[in-house]
């Protein structure tokens, strides 16, 4: 006899084993508004969901994937994917199409990349790699031969200029350097560093870069770009009040007030319709990935796994805050989606990569200590 | 422990460092937070007002393209104002039966459904969009006698894209589309994408793409006040759009109708440059298209014609065909050796019609040779063994080094196409080149006897008509070299400022005037006694030229016979000419496709396009092939 039921259960079991289901709920959660955003965002034009759940069944398969790579093996892709990165960055310098100014985009015959994406995952598996490697003999030189190993790429895309990605990819490696136990006093030291080179960072900044800035004082002086942008986003989060204006029931949104309000501006939708209400609970759902993230860091076993998965949520939490920090009008607009939220295949692929991580970090943790 | 650390406490201060991290997490999350109540709370009623009011529509006014004129005036880029039928979405109601109805009064092809399809996905509620364009009189009289019928349809006036001289210099022009995935990239990259809100032109190759932001213009907006349907109630402000700026070209439309016309049904190109600037008095490139076509989005049928088409018209031969320069390339080799010291002018050689390198013969074109052979003599009849010999003494290195500062080889920067990636750099051979360009080591090593033929412009070398026309000019101008470029000045339509474009000189190479001199006159007797005298016959001005012959297929030993090859294996006629000798005003690279003989056909092209250029004198049609010249080119 052969038993069909226990086969299947045992296939089922197999195919999940190394899912971590807290941090699939959230996900998913938050997914889901997510995709009813997208519906009342695209209801009366070009819907997007169907394509946006295909994009997400791309992501989510990668995330299974990588989920069940055991991290002895992601750290084998952590000096291929760092040179990889490095070497196409250069070609970016020599080679790559300058475009106003701007260098980011490198020809390949039938396409152009952006490599600068790479080293949004490439930093911190580096970085982690580096820090285990010397785990048992670290000393200060270390943590200046991690501040090189980001700040080669960072200078390399701050210098395209690409200022948003640039301090991107460095909050990524800073994250790995910072819980690897950069001293307090550097620390302090950077923070005041910092802050009195601003003036110096300010002459030397693009003056499309310094426009943003400005714009973000004063939006009234751009009223068809990016000040148009923050002025209606104001509008529309503010006057969602404490319980929002009902699902598919907002007017910033549907008179088409709202730019980009898919992708990049898409917290202006959910949060006029949604509310303080729907607000809070986004964030509180952000907070509970995050937390589940910390706990996986604070669990794993090794070195390079604390160091990624505290790296990589990290990664989430600059992403959202950033987002609705520019929607809501306290921080610069760069290009930066919101996680799980904005329409857009590349950045769910990254996400969803990200989770797989921590995922397999987390199924995996058992048996590295046996 | 040692040098050892202590895994127990770095344990500890990992976990206390996620605490921290937890702990700045919540804040900024609370920051936030914070920030949510402050608009959504506590400043909610000033910000429900501004959204009641918010019926304030900013609808984008497209500005009006900048015109483009050549250095007379003449207009080969501008726009006129065609009615067009729109809908607005917001208010007709079924959109589907609207068209149907609508195309009961006036014609409405499927195409016209699919475009306006199209548009509607990508535009916002309360702006029109246009179902058909280009009506006619009839059909706008027609439809304002059905008008009460068909609430939220309109006619409207739009201004369109128009190049009156049609084919002639469209690929110097260039065209404009509507913009696609890709320019909206474009845009975006260029931070350009506020000002391109209405906008849906762009330009898509030649100046109107080089000069895309130039002639774009400022958008305007109007505010609208709209009802809570989207529905427009009345105009509040308008900030008038600012035109886009014109351009006003160093071309001749007159020269380049006259040079397109003297090529005929031929393949080819030719670039006339004035020495003294840089600046462009004829980009042909043969044959052209219409750019008109292009402008209200090509139909299939047509671009299909004109990409499947064998002699390939959407090719800027101008700048992205590479040839082999033939004999054209002997004046600037014998230049290098002058300005290096490998050869004096009164050195002859003996020329018995071959040169023997290692077990492998070089033939001259004439057999039994030239005899001997000084320097003038050797350009004068195009003398190969006088060059097997100077190459193979200069070493390819060397050639290589002084070609590139004519520009050989490089991109010459032209104001054509997005960036330069626009423009090939066509092959300037030496041991680099060969190592960059082949993988395996074989390959890779340059042999001597590869530098031979490099010597009468054969081998790797290939350069394209704009490089040819730049170097002609560099010693037409006595060794000081200008970027080639079309763009006279730019006319500011905001300031009315002229803007000039670049006449300053981008490099000199210092050559000794004896050296040009010789050169020059060696030039010059080609045209009188030698290669050119045909073309340049009972010609009141004097002119320095040279014929060249650039092989397409490789004959290996067989005798070159004109009417017994195919046409496409044909050889390329090329010719390279500045005039007057002593004060140019013109220099000139002509290359025909497939021509034979550069005295036979690219010749009496020069010919032509000079004795307008410089005597005004207009031609009777299409330069004639001089089939007489085959029997006496042997030489070349």
């Amino acid at each position: 006899m052969i038993d069909i039921v226990g086969t299947l259960r045992r296939s089922w079991q197999q195919l999940i084993a190394h899912i971590d289901f807290p941090l699939l709920f959230i996900t998913l959660t938050i997914m889901a508004v997510g995709l009813a955003t997208v519906y009342s965002a695209t209801f009366d034009g070009n819907q997007r969901v169907l394509s946006q759940l295909g994009n997400m069944g791309v992501a989510m398969t990668i995330m299974w994937f990588v989920s069940r790579l055991p991290p002895q093996k992601l750290m084998r892709f952590a000096i291929p994917l760092y040179v990889l990165g490095v070497v196409l960055l250069v070609a970016v310098f020599l080679f790559g199409i300058k475009v106003n100014g701007a260098k980011r985009w490198l020809p390949l015959g039938f396409t152009r990349i952006q490599p600068s994406e790479i080293m949004k995952i490439a930093m911190p598996l580096m970085l982690a790699w580096y820090f285990q490697k010397y785990e048992a003999t670290l000393r200060f030189k270390h943590y200046i031969g991690a501040g090189l190993l980001l700040l080669i790429p960072f200078a390399l895309i701050a210098k395209q200029p690409d200022l948003g990605t640039a301090l991107l990819v460095g909050a990524a490696g800073f994250y790995v350097i910072f819980f690897a136990g950069l001293p307090w006093k550097v620390i302090a030291g950077l923070v005041i560093a910092a802050g009195s080179a601003a003036p110096l960072i300010w002459s030397m900044m693009h003056d499309y870069q310094r426009k943003r800035i400005l714009t973000l004082l004063d939006p009234t002086t751009d009223p068809l770009g990016a000040g148009y942008h923050i002025i209606q986003a104001t509008i529309a989060i503010g006057s969602g009040g404490a319980i929002g204006k009902g699902y598919l029931n907002g007017t910033q949104t549907h008179l088409e007030f709202i730019p980009e309000k898919h992708t990049d501006f898409i917290f202006a939708v959910y949060s006029e319709e949604w509310g303080l209400i729907g607000n809070a609970t986004l964030v509180f759902l952000y907070t509970l990935l995050i937390g589940r993230g910390l706990i996986i860091a604070s669990a794993a076993p090794t070195l390079f796994t604390r160091l990624l998965a505290g790296a990589i949520t990290l990664g989430f939490f600059t992403y959202a805050f950033i987002n609705m920090g520019m929607v809501s009008g306290i921080l610069p607009v760069v290009g930066v989606p919101l996680p799980f939220m904005s329409y857009g295949g590349t950045a769910l692929v990254t996400l969803f990569l990200g989770i797989g991580i921590l995922m397999s970090i987390h199924t995996h943790r058992m048996l590295v200590k046996k | 422990m040692g040098d050892f650390n202590n895994p127990e406490a770095d344990l500890d201060r990992f976990r206390f460092r996620i605490g921290f991290a937890a702990v700045t997490v919540l804040l900024a999350f609370g920051v936030l937070i914070g920030r949510f109540v402050w608009l959504q709370v506590i400043q909610h009623d000033f910000y429900q007002t501004r959204a009641e009011d918010n019926r304030i529509a900013l609808i984008p006014i497209v500005p009006n393209r900048g015109v483009i004129t050549d250095r007379n005036g003449v207009v080969l880029a501008h726009n006129y104002s065609a009615f067009t039928l729109e809908i607005t979405p917001s208010q007709a109601g079924d959109l589907e039966a609207t068209i149907d109805s609508l195309a009961e009064v006036i014609d409405i092809q499927p195409k016209d459904r699919k475009r306006f399809k199209r548009l509607l996905d990508e535009a916002k509620n309360f702006e029109s969009i246009p179902i058909r364009t280009r009506l006619t009189d009839g059909e706008v009289a027609k439809f304002a006698a059905h008008r009460y019928r068909f609430p939220g349809v309109e006619v409207k006036a739009r201004l369109f894209r128009q190049y009156p001289l049609a084919n002639i210099a469209s690929h110097a022009i260039g065209y404009i589309g509507r913009i696609t995935e890709r320019d909206l990239k474009w845009i975006e990259e260029s931070e350009k994408q506020a000002n391109y809100k209405g906008t849906d032109h762009v330009g898509k190759t030649g100046l109107e793409q080089h000069y895309e932001f130039e002639l774009h213009g400022e958008t305007g907006y109007e505010e609208v006040e709209i009802d809570a349907g989207g529905r427009a109630l009345r105009s509040l402000k308008r900030i008038p759009p600012v035109s886009g700026n014109n351009l006003a070209l160093t071309l001749d439309a007159k020269l380049q109708e006259i040079t397109e016309l003297a090529f005929g049904e031929r393949k080819g190109s030719l670039v006339a440059i004035d020495p003294s600037t840089g600046g462009i008095l004829a980009l042909v490139s043969n044959p052209t298209y219409d750019p008109n076509l292009f402008v209200d989005g090509i139909t299939p049928d047509n671009w299909k014609e004109l990409n499947e088409h064998p002699s390939k018209p959407m090719v800027n031969r101008a700048i992205n065909g590479a040839y082999p320069p033939g004999s054209t390339f002997k004046p600037f080799l014998a230049l290098a050796a002058l300005e290096m010291g490998k050869r004096t002018p009164n050195q002859t050689i003996n020329d018995p019609g071959y040169f023997n390198f290692g077990n492998h013969q070089f033939r001259d074109d004439k057999k039994g040779g030239h005899g001997s052979v000084d320097m003038y003599k050797s350009i004068v009849h195009s003398c190969d063994t006088y060059y097997y010999m100077l190459a193979n003494d200069m070493g390819i290195d060397n050639i290589a080094k002084f070609m590139g500062s004519l520009g050989l080889g490089q991109r010459t920067g032209v104001d054509l196409g997005k960036d330069d990636s626009g423009e090939s750099k066509g092959v300037l051979p030496s041991q680099e080149w060969k190592k960059q360009r082949f993988k395996k080591p074989e390959q890779q090593r340059w042999y001597a006897g590869e530098t031979i033929s490099i010597g009468i412009g054969q081998g790797y070398n290939a350069y394209t008509p704009i490089q040819l026309a730049q170097a002609t000019a560099t010693i037409a101008n006595n060794g000081v070299m200008f970027r080639p470029h079309l763009v006279h000045y730019i006319i500011d339509t905001k300031t009315g400022e002229k803007r000039q474009v670049e006449p300053k000189p981008i490099r000199d190479l210092n050559l000794r005037p004896q050296n040009i001199d010789v050169i020059r006159r060696a030039m010059v007797g080609v045209n009188k006694e030698g290669t050119g005298a045909r073309a340049f016959a009972g010609a009141p001005y004097e002119s320095a030229g040279k014929t060249g012959t650039a092989q397409v297929f490789s004959l290996k030993g067989a005798q070159y016979k004109e009417g017994g090859m195919k046409k496409e294996l044909r050889d390329h006629a090329l010719f390279i000419a500045y005039a007057p000798a002593d004060k140019p005003k013109i220099a000139l690279a002509v290359l025909v496709e497939n021509g034979g003989f550069g005295a036979q056909s690219a010749a009496p092209i020069a010919r032509m396009v000079i004795d307008y250029y410089l005597l005004g004198k207009l031609p009777g049609g299409a330069a004639k092939d001089d089939p007489a010249a085959i029997e006496e080119d042997s030489e070349e």
